[in-house]
């Protein structure tokens, strides 16, 4: 069998990243891979949509509950869902208590120790929160866990921002590891040029755009049933994008030590597209008052 | 033993600085000098509170050492929970010898270890629903405690648990002071920065409590400051001050109470011994209620006497009365110590490595019995420690900040002592040096040291050390040379 493939999904936070990991990896699982979604995320909504449930019961949740994770067995924690496809969540605390980034630690070394990566997988996608805070979110990406990173963005000043902020963090552990940036996926928000944007900054980067996924509303009605695209309405267009996407990813390549830009540089790329408008930096630390009695001398 | 000159203390010093690396040796250069008794202000010889370089063997601890383990820790009829995993509880436990009356577990737990015992599930979601449980169960299994403070180890300054929320809400619930202390243990350079936290924490959640209850007083009320009782230290300051008609309120902290420090801000004068770890509060109470506090030493018969007459100077005339009477009662004791032991001890050289305030305290000990202070230093003092130090010290004697293992060694096998006074992670290495050694932290085993019951105690340990025989075999048998070795040998 082929070599296990680990991938991380990391992107802006509600850019689409479970969403889009869902889809993909139930395209993946249609294609007869065997496939297995970690979610890294105290939310725990990576994997709602394969399982039909509202939030899988987590790892660091049992653990809690059984007193530490040493009482767990892995089958109390995998779940099996649309394709086949096994499940895990991470889970951790409520916002604003504990530490989130030692749950994900935790939870992926348990996962190791039980030996959840088991032979016959063929990939594990890791579904991380949108922002690296700590170091417990950078987990999936250190040495011998998940070597591709796809980075959820769109044609959105922000996305593309933290696109950017994620392959310096990348840079990182690239450097010491295998880690690899793989592709930026476009999860479209129908803003202006926006495939040649997110294609633009890929090459800034040193990698490419490997999908562009438009935006079309059966993706929200299959959320809804708690279903992904491919098994609501598997002859749907939106699940044939999907599947182009997965088959992209299966024969990727195209791994890179991704070529973070500048600050300056990424506005630059932003005004050339005209998503950012030319800083007039005249008014810069002025009042409204200021700007109004400039205006009247302009005017007299 | 050698006498070092000037000259040959300062070679010793760039000797030693030599195998550093260039920029640990500009760091460490810093932090060690020979002493200038003319030199006003330390800053311009030594600095000191800083960082730790990594990599070498400080003997420093943390900010939780600095609060659990000094200052908080002796309050005997609180209940100190070491907030996070079992470790620092459980290691520190009951090791500091700071002696209590009490019963332990009953009414008074200082030798005993409370701790939430952190786990894996706790770091992940929060320790803050395992505290509250923790000290409403602390309450109803030992109902005499007279309060709880929360002493947070390293992981709740990452996991940012609300222990002052904590506080608060169980502080109500089982109605009595819960304090909440921040001293995790990577805050600061050194323990130094925890005496301060705890400081903090003492004035902002404790001293104002009895503000405006009156309590009767007497115009001769004092407080003992900064002296953690060990081995008995605080009984043997208290019967003196007694003694002089002077009534002690409170100790902080050794064999102290809860009650003591509330009513501290009601006394005529605090007395404070180790500056360090206490100067904080002592400033606080000078600002906020006016009582003026007074620095003393009570370490061997000179400082005694010269500490006694100027708190008794503080006092009327009936109480400068009473100290001279007791100079004089104890004289004939001091006098049969000191006949006893200085022509053992005559001559003798001592080199010092503690912590706050003994590195210069006990300097007036030693040459009362005729011995003399070659070299000293702090492992966490600031300038103001070393400003006071400089006078204590004679001339070309060395000065170390920070000190780490390899230059403690370099300096003893150069400078020779008769003796070593230090911790007991320094014990073991100068006594197989062949160096005899006594623990001037907890005074091993023994104490008091403090007072005139102390002094006595601390000449006879120090003779204890210096004449053991074990000195005289320090060759084996094998490798000594005998009479008939040396005929056979012809």
């Amino acid at each position: 069998m082929a070599k296990l493939r680990q991938c991380a999904i990391y992107g802006k936070g509600g850019i689409g990243k479970s969403t889009t990991t869902q889809n993909l990896v139930a395209a993946i699982a249609e294609a007869g891979k065997k496939v297995m979604i970690v979610g890294c995320d105290p939310k725990a909504d990576s994997t709602r949509l394969i399982l039909h449930s509202k939030a899988q019961t987590t790892v660091m949740h049992l653990a809690a509950e059984a007193g530490s994770v040493e009482d767990l067995e892995l089958e109390d924690v995998l779940s099996v869902g649309f394709g086949g496809i096994k499940c895990v969540e991470s889970g951790g605390p409520e916002p604003g208590v504990g530490c989130a980034g030692r749950g994900v630690i935790t939870a992926i070394n348990f996962l190791e120790e039980e030996g959840a990566y088991d032979e016959d997988l063929d990939f594990v996608f890791y579904d991380v929160l949108g922002d690296v805070v700590c170091g417990g979110f950078a987990m999936p990406i250190r040495e011998n866990k998940a070597q591709e990173i796809y980075i959820v963005c769109s044609g959105e000043m922000m996305a593309m921002y933290a696109a950017n902020n994620i392959s310096k963090g990348i840079v990182k552990y690239a450097n010491s590891g295998s880690v690899r940036l793989a592709g930026l996926i476009c999860n479209s928000r129908n803003t202006d040029r926006e495939d040649d944007l997110v294609s633009a900054l890929a090459a800034r980067l040193g990698t490419t755009m490997i999908h562009f996924v438009p935006r079309h509303n059966v993706v929200q009605h299959a959320e809804i049933r708690r279903m992904t695209v491919i098994e609501y309405d598997p002859t749907h267009q939106q699940a044939e994008e999907y599947r182009q996407l997965a088959l992209k990813i299966v024969n990727n390549t195209n791994f890179v030590i991704p070529t973070p830009i500048e600050m300056e540089q990424l506005e630059e790329l932003l005004m050339e597209f005209g998503i950012m408008e030319v800083e007039n930096t005249a008014i810069i630390g002025k009042t409204a008052a200021e700007l109004a009695a400039e205006l009247a001398a302009e005017a007299a | 033993m050698t006498t070092l000159s000037r000259e040959e203390t300062e070679a010793l010093i760039a000797e030693v600085l030599e195998v550093y690396p260039e920029k640990a040796k500009k760091d460490r250069a810093k932090h060690l000098t020979v002493n200038d008794q003319s030199i006003e202000q330390s800053k311009k010889c030594i600095t000191s509170n800083r960082k730790t370089l990594p990599g070498v063997m400080t003997v420093r601890g943390c900010a939780y050492a600095g609060s659990k383990g000094v200052v908080w820790g002796p309050i005997k009829d609180m209940i100190h929970i070491s907030h996070g995993p079992i470790g620092c509880g459980q290691f520190s436990r009951a090791g500091r010898r700071n002696y209590y009356v009490g019963t332990t577990g009953v009414d008074t737990f200082a030798t005993m270890n409370f701790t939430s015992d952190f786990q894996e599930k706790d770091i992940v979601f929060g320790g803050d629903k395992k505290l509250s449980k923790l000290i409403e169960e602390i309450d109803q299994l030992f109902p005499l405690n007279k309060g709880i403070s929360v002493q947070s180890e390293c992981p709740i300054g990452l996991i940012g648990d609300d222990i002052e929320a904590i506080a608060k809400k169980t502080s109500a619930a089982i109605g009595k002071p819960v304090v909440p202390v921040r001293c995790e243990g990577f805050r600061g350079v050194s323990q130094s920065l925890g005496h301060h936290i705890a400081n903090d924490t003492i004035r902002d959640w404790v001293l104002d409590k009895r503000d405006g209850v009156t309590m009767e007083t007497t115009p001769y009320d004092v407080a003992i400051i900064g002296d953690y009782n060990i081995g008995g230290d605080a009984w043997a300051t208290r019967i003196l001050l007694e003694e002089m008609a002077l009534r002690v309120v409170a100790q902080w902290s050794g064999d102290g109470t809860l009650a003591e420090m509330m009513n501290t801000p009601k006394v005529k004068l605090n007395l404070l011994h180790c500056y360090r770890s206490m100067n904080y509060i002592s400033r606080h109470m000078e600002e906020k209620y006016g009582i003026p506090y007074m620095e003393y030493n009570f370490f061997g018969l000179t400082k005694i006497i010269e500490s006694m007459r100027r708190i008794a100077a503080f006092f009327d005339d009936s109480v400068k009365e009473k100290c001279e009477a007791v100079i004089a009662r104890y004289q004939p004791m001091v006098d049969a110590v000191i006949a006893r032991f200085k022509p053992r001890l005559q001559g003798k050289k001592v080199m010092l490595y503690v912590g706050g305030l003994r590195p210069r305290h006990i300097i007036g000990a030693y040459e009362d019995l005729g011995m003399e202070v070659v070299g000293t230093g702090y492992e966490f003092g600031h300038n103001d420690d070393y400003d006071r130090t400089i006078k204590e010290m004679g001339n070309a004697t060395l000065i170390y900040d920070d000190a780490n293992g390899f230059e403690l060694e370099e300096f003893v096998k150069r400078i020779k002592p008769d003796m070593v006074g230090s911790g007991i992670k320094e014990k073991y290495i100068f006594q197989k040096m062949g160096i005899p050694f006594r623990q001037m932290h907890s005074w091993d085993y023994s104490g008091p040291y403090h007072g005139y019951d102390g002094f006595g105690i601390f000449a006879r340990d120090m003779d204890i050390a210096l004449s053991n025989p074990v000195w005289n075999n320090l060759l084996p048998p094998w490798k000594k040379v005998t009479a008939e070795a040396v005929k056979e040998a012809a």
